[in-house]
Parts: C-alpha cells; sequence; structure tokens
C-alpha cells in the first residue's frame, strides 16, 4: 500500500518534470502547445543513446539531455513558435500536432520504431527495506531530485527578479513591455527552459515510461491533463496535480487493472466540467 | 401577405446565397463521372467518398458551429463499430447498418455535447480529446465484442437494396458511398442554409450578439454538435460495411488530427472545403505512402506547420478562386 503509494509519488513528480515548462507556455501564456512531448523525447533518447551507444554514466547524461532539449526548443522557439503566440488556439493546434508528427516519423527513421532500454548503474538499481516499506532506490532518488527541482523553480517563479518579471510578461505583455521588460527574451528563455526540463524529465523517466517514436503521442494527454487539471496560478497547482495524477495512475493499474485508463480520463473530465479553469484557478483579476 | 420591405431585402440576400451555382453541378458531376469513367481506381475513390464525409461532418462542427475539437474520430469510431456489430448480429442490409451508424454516432455526440458548452478552447479540445480516447480504450478493453487489437471481422454485408452485392474491385462500394455522400450534402446544405442553420453561423461570429437576439446558444450547439456526430458514425458506417473490417484505429487520435488537417487544406465553413481537402489528403498519402510506407505521417506534419506558418487564409484563398463559385459562408 505504502509502496504503491510511494510509486505513484515518484511517478508524479517525473510527470510534473515533464509537464511544468509546458504548464508556463500553455497555462500562463496561453499557447496550445501539443509538442511538447517531442521535447521530453529528445531528451530520453539523448540519455539512452549516449549510455548505450557511448558507455557515458547515467549521471553525466542528465546536464547533457536538459541542454540538448532545451537549445532544441530554443531554435525552434525563435525560429517558428514566435509566429504563432498571437494566432487562434485552431493554428497552434495544428501547427503542434505537425511538430508531433514530424518527430515521431523522423525517431522512427533515424533511431528505429523499438522501445529503447535503459541500464541503471548499480547504485541506483535495487531496493530498500525500511520496516514495512519496499521501496527503488530509483524510485527514491527521482523523488529527492525533482522535489529539488520542484523548490528550485518555485523559488525562481515566485521571489527572483526574473520570476516576477515573467509573471508580468504573461500577465500584461504590453504593459511589460512598456515598463521595459524585454518580452521576447523572456519568452524565449522560459520556452527552453521548459523544453530543457521536458528533456531532464524525458531521461528520468525514461525507465518508468519507456522510450520509443511514439512517446510524444503517447503522453501527451499526460501533460495537458497535469496542465489544465493544475490550473495556471503557478507552479503549485501543475505540482499538486502531478502527483495526483501519479498515485492515480499507478493505484488504478495496481487495483484495478482492468479500468485501464479510464479512471485518469474520467477524472481529468470531471475536473474539467466542474471546475473549468482547473482546481487552482486564481480568480477572475 | 407580402413581407415588409426591410425583411423582403434579408430575405432575397439569403435566398441568393443559397442559390445553387454552376461549379457545383461540375463538382458533383465530376463525381459521378468517375463512377464511369475511373473504374479501376474506385477502391481510393471509395476511400475518398468516406471520408468526404467525415470531413463534411468536421466541417459542420468547426466551420459553422465553431467548436475546435480534438475528438471527432469517437463517433466516426463508434459508428463503425455499430454498423459492424448491426451487420453481424441483426442484419445484413446496409442501409439498416448505417441507421444503427448514424444513430450510434448521435447518441455519443448528444451526450457528450453538454460537456463541450462549458470553458474556453482550450476545454473543449481537452473534453473531445477525452471523450475519444475512452471510447478508444472501450474498444481496446471490450475485445469479446469488438475483436480489441485484432479488429473486428467476419462482417457479411449484404446487397445494397436487395439488388446490388458489393465485389472485390470496390464498384458498388464506391457508387454506394458516393450516393450516400451527395445524400448526406444535399441534406446538409439545407440545413445550413435554413434558419437553423444559419443561427449556428451566426453564433459562431458573435455568440454575445447572437445571444441578444434570441438565439438559444447552448441549444443550437447541441443539435449542431449531435447532426455533425450523425454524419461522423454514417461515415464510419460506410467504411466498416465497404472495407468489411473495423480496427482500433478508427478511433485513433490519428484520424481526428487527419479529418482537421483535410478541412484545414480545403477551407472550412462552406461544405466542399472538407471534401476538395479530403480528396487531396487521401491522394497525397496515397502517393506518399507507396514512396514510404512508414514514413509518410512525416509529410503529412510537415505540411501541416508549412500551412500554419504561411496562413492558412491565404493557403485557403488561392483555392478560392474556385471556391468563390461554391456557396459560401464567407
Amino acid at each position: 500500500m505504502l509502496t504503491i503509494l510511494f510509486d505513484g509519488v515518484a511517478y508524479g513528480m517525473v510527470l510534473f518534470v515533464l509537464a511544468c515548462g509546458l504548464s508556463v507556455t500553455l497555462g500562463l501564456m496561453n499557447f496550445v502547445n501539443l509538442a511538447h512531448g517531442v521535447f521530453a523525447m529528445v531528451g530520453g533518447y539523448v540519455t539512452v543513446l549516449l549510455m548505450n551507444d557511448y558507455g557515458v554514466p547515467f549521471l553525466a547524461t542528465l546536464p547533457l539531455a536538459f541542454i540538448v532539449a532545451a537549445a532544441l526548443g530554443a531554435v525552434l522557439e525563435r525560429t517558428l513558435y514566435v509566429h504563432l503566440y498571437d494566432r487562434s488556439p485552431l493554428d497552434q493546434v495544428l501547427f503542434t500536432i505537425g511538430l508531433v508528427f514530424m518527430a515521431v516519423a523522423a525517431a522512427d527513421y533515424v533511431i528505429g520504431s523499438q522501445q529503447q532500454l535503459i541500464y541503471l548503474p548499480p547504485m541506483l538499481s535495487g531496493r530498500l527495506h525500511l520496516g514495512a516499506l519496499d521501496i527503488g532506490v530509483y524510485r527514491l532518488f527521482l523523488i529527492v531530485v525533482c522535489a529539488v527541482l520542484v523548490a528550485i523553480l518555485h523559488y525562481i517563479v515566485t521571489r527572483t527578479r526574473f520570476g516576477s518579471r515573467l509573471r508580468a510578461a504573461v500577465d500584461d505583455p504590453r504593459v511589460a513591455r512598456g515598463l521595459g521588460i524585454n518580452v521576447n527574451a523572456i519568452f524565449a528563455l522560459t520556452f527552453a527552459m521548459g523544453s530543457g526540463l521536458a528533456g531532464l524529465g524525458g531521461a528520468l523517466g525514461a525507465d518508468i515510461l519507456g522510450i520509443d517514436p511514439t512517446f510524444p503521442l503517447k503522453y501527451m494527454i499526460y501533460f495537458l491533463i497535469v496542465v489544465t487539471v493544475g490550473g495556471t496560478s503557478g507552479m503549485m497547482g501543475p505540482f499538486v496535480a502531478a502527483i495526483l495524477l501519479g498515485v492515480a495512475d499507478v493505484a488504478g493499474k495496481y487495483y484495478v487493472p482492468e479500468l485501464g485508463a479510464f479512471m485518469i480520463y474520467g477524472v481529468m473530465i470531471a475536473v474539467l466540467i466542474l471546475r473549468p479553469q482547473g482546481l487552482f484557478a486564481r480568480g477572475n483579476a | 401577405m407580402s413581407l415588409p420591405e426591410p425583411a423582403a431585402d434579408a430575405a432575397r440576400l439569403l435566398g441568393r446565397r443559397a442559390r445553387i451555382r454552376p461549379a457545383e453541378w461540375l463538382f458533383w458531376a465530376l463525381a459521378f463521372a468517375a463512377l464511369f469513367l475511373l473504374p479501376e481506381r474506385h477502391l481510393i475513390l471509395n476511400s475518398i467518398a468516406v471520408q468526404a464525409l467525415f470531413a463534411l461532418s468536421y466541417d459542420l462542427v468547426l466551420g459553422f458551429a465553431g467548436i475546435v475539437s480534438l475528438g471527432h474520430a469517437a463517433f466516426f469510431g463508434v459508428g463503425a463499430y455499430a454498423a459492424g456489430l448491426m451487420t453481424k448480429f441483426v442484419t445484413g442490409d446496409p442501409l439498416l447498418g448505417l441507421a444503427a451508424a448514424g444513430l450510434a454516432g448521435g447518441v455519443v455526440g448528444f451526450a457528450s455535447s453538454f460537456l463541450l458548452l462549458r470553458g474556453s478552447d482550450l476545454t473543449r479540445l481537452m473534453v473531445s480529446l477525452g471523450v475519444a480516447l475512452i471510447l478508444a480504450e472501450i474498444a481496446n478493453k471490450a475485445a469479446w465484442l469488438t475483436g480489441g487489437t485484432d479488429g473486428f471481422s467476419g462482417m457479411a454485408v449484404g446487397p445494397v437494396l436487395g439488388r446490388y452485392a458489393f465485389d472485390i474491385f470496390g464498384h458498388v462500394a464506391f457508387a454506394y458511398s458516393l450516393c450516400v455522400l451527395f445524400v448526406l450534402f444535399v441534406l446538409a446544405r439545407i440545413v445550413v442554409h435554413s434558419p437553423f442553420g444559419l443561427s449556428v453561423t451566426a453564433l459562431h461570429h458573435n455568440p454575445l450578439r447572437a445571444r441578444a437576439v434570441g438565439v438559444p446558444v447552448n441549444r443550437r450547439l447541441v443539435a449542431m454538435y449531435t447532426f455533425a456526430a450523425i454524419y461522423a458514425g454514417i461515415a464510419g458506417g460506410l467504411l466498416a460495411q465497404t472495407t468489411q473490417f473495423v480496427s482500433l484505429d478508427v478511433l485513433d487520435f490519428n484520424r481526428s488530427a487527419d479529418v482537421l488537417l483535410m478541412l484545414v487544406i480545403g477551407g472550412t465553413g462552406y461544405l466542399y472545403g472538407g471534401m476538395i481537402g479530403a480528396a487531396l489528403f487521401v491522394l497525397a498519402q496515397d502517393q506518399l505512402a507507396s514512396l514510404t510506407p512508414q514514413y509518410w505521417h512525416f509529410w503529412i506534419g510537415l505540411a501541416l506547420v508549412v500551412l500554419t506558418l504561411v496562413g492558412r487564409e491565404r493557403f485557403a484563398k488561392r483555392l478560392g478562386a474556385f471556391a468563390r463559385l461554391l456557396p459560401g459562408a464567407r
């Protein structure tokens, strides 16, 4: 029971790292980015390929996964996404679905359609037995890493100058520009960071979620659930939503496997119907 | 009794918009000519007709009611399974099968339309996507009924109207699909030019003002969405009957995305857009799939990206020379 809870929390943590970039672009900037999973997939592939083909140790690949995904995000943001910020949601949907299709086919072509296996270092595999609790070491590692990331993110968004500029730029880009804030640069940097975090999430989650070319499509709905259910009030809403989703998914698959994914989708629809702005909406300011 | 002057003007204007243009005769003449002139291409023409009906249905939702949905495959898939089950367990008559498909699509559409009334475009996207995913999951889990991942087979579809049996070359299939498409198109054309259809267009353009002049916005959206879902169900039924097989991919996310692309290629809001887009899409898919069987979705994706960056309005205007000859909501 506690083990399931623990696994669920670890899963939810990974989901949060994967989705937190999206919660900024979609939740705050109102850009419907269905291609977020692409960056996660890129990060996952960086880690897996570096480990399996070049023998780079797992921990050393994590920063690389972040950097590669962030760089890709920055390039795409500057060249393509920037043209679509003030278009209709329909245009944004079309554009990002197009990106997903291209990424899925390209990954299939370049790397192959098989599921990539990841071999964790012995230090991180194995299990710990703490009384009644039976914990995978890697799960514990995930929780610690993600918790640190969450704390840093929360600090950046709420306490630093960059965070307040970001919030200003999101709330009212025109006024922010008038105050001398370089909105475009902030959006670009935020987008790159979000993509990088997705890449890191993909790398961290490669063991749990698996990495194959259909990754962006398979997990798209999970990211969207985290963001829409979590609402747009900051980092905490999506965080709670991600943990809930992780626990619900793991528990659901364990206790009532025949229900499959119904529970997740059902809960999502119910929340959206009852609270269209998400669980943690900010008031109509 | 004659109408007062301004009302008569308005009636004349609306009548002019609803008039049948010469290009429409041409469009359908070409479609029916394909029946006789291209007998060796009937299999792909049949799939164009099916996709055209599906795209027509999506145009009613997106182009007329203005609802951005990512789960239109839900109704298509439900219709396909309904037609399959009807054929296998009740009767092989194709038209009754289609009625079952339309009914199933309509029921699911009616039930899920209430979920779409609240919230913004994003919420609608998510909810429609969620509904389609749930249905796909049901079809996957209920393998005893739907065949699951193996697909649903063993349908023996009877002859159309008790006379024309389906053949392996798709001759009867295409004629059947084209006739269904034509009949449903005429019906849709009447509906969108009716007062009901005009009020739906009005509330798409300005919901606030439409409400102010007394259009019951929510009820109209429910009705239009259900109407479109019936069409999508029938399209799914057509696919099931003419291929005598239903696989899980009728409910796939890709199918919802594909129909969106078809409509974007052809342009929204004038009924012909979806059909033209479906023809271009299926032909392109056929060519690409024969060049690169595994990776054709890459080119579809590229098309989407380029289309949106260039601006689909501008692209639609290219087609516009032809589109302007057709009756339009624009």
